[in-house]
């Protein structure tokens, strides 16, 4: 028995779109989560027509405003308005999460076909693999921040790179037990190339777990980058971000806890909508893939 | 037996190794001049030459790669450039609180996730389990510095039950001790109970589905004998598992923790030297934390062989 095949078992009757609503549809906390992910991207999306003030105008006169009137959230210490930068923060913490998933996925695809189709490889990328999950992913960050300077790729790639060998270490395992199966034997057999043998058989086998490890990772890079921000490692600090706008009010916490409370409920609620909806998806493609090693 | 620890021992040295190679490698491929880098914008051009001598960047680079393992190994793991102090200095003045915090934070995640998972597990599709997998998903999914503040508004600053920030060593007094520990210890051990209680979770709905699970009820076991006895028991594998594994969230988590209540640890020094770019800290501080990770899964796994008779290795 491999289950790997039940990805492969899903009815292929049903439409990718008709597959999509009954598991955004599978519970209420589901459906409510993905209202709040559709929020969160219309909103970072739309940003420069919904917010009411400019998110980056110094207004020294109306520093710490307190929520209210004007201000929907207050200000900051330079009289910037909160909500605006809040909303104008999603767009960072979107982009940074989509784009280390993506990332991190066709890297890991790439390694993880090769180490667990060509044995020669496996071993030098797999000690790697190891060496690098051994390095505590902020530690990692931080050192690659550290050196090559606060900016937008940077921390892209900080963020990323620890993400990579988890992906490897999963479709390598998918693939070391499918190359197994008679389809792949007998492609081998027929003579098929070994390219072929990746694209036709193997790849379509790692979609499924690919798709839900690439929402935890989405969930994982903003954590991360908000974490980076917070530190002072993450972008650059004028840059609305809701790590920087907390970074930015924690001097001020005492005066006004919104600062910092109400960007980390922005990405506390972003992060986990993402995680429920991935949960959601897991269930839906493979109830038995979480016993197989796919961890946030 | 012997011959499976000793073959373990060895496996993790490539392992450290290539953490090691890639420390050193993240320093030479970045791009400019890495005297440069560690020695800061205000370096005058003889610190630069004098940081180029220490680190051999005038010799090949595997020559330079094998010196600097050669000084690692006799502990020397460079100066820190703010400080002009050596780093193993600095490293075992800031050991101290963080020990404490991810120690008081294993000891209490354990305590309180463990029960958690089994009571779940046990009450499979109750409000208990469904409390238990929320707080699951909100322990992976809150950031640990916005839980930070939540605690400070509302132990500290609202109800003043504890102070908002600080450390003092246990030497100082344990009440004093426990006093300023708690509130970072309650922040980080969230994201723990999370990671430990759902695999609880997983792995005793597993085993409660076993025969002998039901051969132990049907022969009248009380069902704290059968979850404690029989079950937990059988889960111990995984379990210690996840706690090894997760030692590298709770070394990210201390660095945001004593971040957020200024504790003096290494994690403080860490964000320290990113912001100064002392290199030669960070890099110490990686490889230790890495090196720790590492031997904590070497005696995890060594661990299996002694506590689960299933587990044999010829």
């Amino acid at each position: 028995m491999t289950d790997h095949s039940a990805a492969a078992l899903v009815p292929v009757r049903v439409s990718p779109l008709g597959r999509a609503r009954e598991i955004v549809f599978s519970s209420p906390m589901v459906m409510l989560a993905t209202v709040i992910l559709v929020l969160i991207v219309l909103s970072a999306i739309l940003a420069p027509w919904i917010v009411p003030h400019d998110p980056v105008r110094l207004a020294p006169a109306a520093r710490l405003k307190p929520p209210g009137g004007e201000f929907w959230l207050g200000t900051d210490a330079f009289g910037r308005d909160l909500f605006s930068r809040i909303i104008y923060g999603g767009r960072i913490s979107l982009v940074v999460g989509v784009a280390a998933a993506i990332i991190a996925v066709a890297l890991g695809l790439l390694l993880g076909l090769l180490a667990g189709y060509l044995r020669w490889i496996d071993a030098v990328l797999m000690r790697m693999v190891d060496g690098l999950m051994a390095i505590p992913s902020i530690l990692l960050a931080i050192a690659i921040v550290s050196l090559w300077g606060a900016g937008i790729w940077t921390v892209l790639v900080a963020i990323t790179i620890p993400e990579v060998p988890r992906v490897v270490r999963l479709v390598r395992s998918i693939v070391l037990s499918a190359r197994e199966e008679p389809y792949v034997e007998a492609a081998i057999a027929a003579g098929s190339s070994t390219g072929l043998i990746m694209r036709r058989h193997l790849v379509p086998n790692t979609i499924a777990p690919l798709i839900i490890q690439g929402t935890y990772i989405c969930a994982s890079a903003i954590l991360t980058e908000a974490i980076l921000s917070f530190l002072g490692a993450g972008i650059n600090p004028e840059t609305p971000s809701w790590g920087n706008i907390m970074a930015e009010g924690r001097i001020y916490f005492q005066i006004n806890p919104g600062i910092v409370l109400w960007p980390g409920l922005a990405v506390s609620v972003a992060i986990l909508s993402i995680n429920l909806l991935g949960d959601a998806v897991r269930d839906a493609l493979d109830p038995r893939m979480a016993k197989r090693g796919i961890e946030r | 037996m012997i011959f499976y620890i000793l073959r373990r021992i060895l496996a993790a040295i490539p392992v450290m190794g290539f953490v090691a190679l890639f420390v050193f490698l993240l320093l030479r491929l970045t791009p400019g001049d890495p005297a440069a880098i560690i020695a800061g914008d205000t370096a005058t051009p003889a610190q630069l030459e004098a940081i180029r001598e220490s680190l051999g960047l005038n010799e090949p680079v595997l020559v330079q790669f094998f010196a600097w393992i050669g000084q690692l190994l006799r502990g020397d793991f460079g100066t820190s450039i703010l400080s002009g102090k050596p780093v193993i200095q600095l490293i075992a003045d800031r050991m101290e609180p963080t020990i404490s915090l991810a120690l008081t934070t294993i000891i209490l995640s354990v305590i309180i996730a463990v029960p958690l998972g089994v009571i779940a597990a046990w009450k499979q599709g109750t409000l208990i389990d469904r409390f238990v997998m929320l707080l699951s998903v909100l322990g992976f999914s809150v950031p640990v510095f916005v839980i930070g503040y939540l605690m400070i508004s509302l132990f500290s600053i609202q109800l003043g039950w504890f102070p908002v920030q600080g450390f003092k060593p246990i030497g100082d007094g344990v009440g004093a001790f426990f006093h300023r520990i708690a509130l970072p210890t309650f922040t980080l051990t969230l994201l723990y109970i999370a990671l430990i209680a759902r695999i609880t979770r997983t792995s005793m709905l597993e085993i409660l589905g076993d025969d002998y699970v039901r051969t132990a009820r049907a022969k009248g076991l009380p069902e704290r004998k059968v979850l404690m006895r029989h079950a937990l028991r059988n889960c111990s594998v995984p379990i210690i598992t996840v706690i090894g594994i997760g030692f590298a969230l709770i070394i990210s988590g201390v660095v945001v923790t004593e971040s957020v209540f200024n504790l003096p640890g290494l994690g403080r020094l860490t964000v320290d030297a990113v912001l100064s770019r002392d290199y030669p800290v960070i890099q110490a501080v990686i490889l230790l934390a890495s090196l720790v990770y590492v031997v904590i899964n070497l005696l995890i796994d060594i661990a299996y062989v002694l506590l689960d008779p299933r587990i044999r290795y010829a």
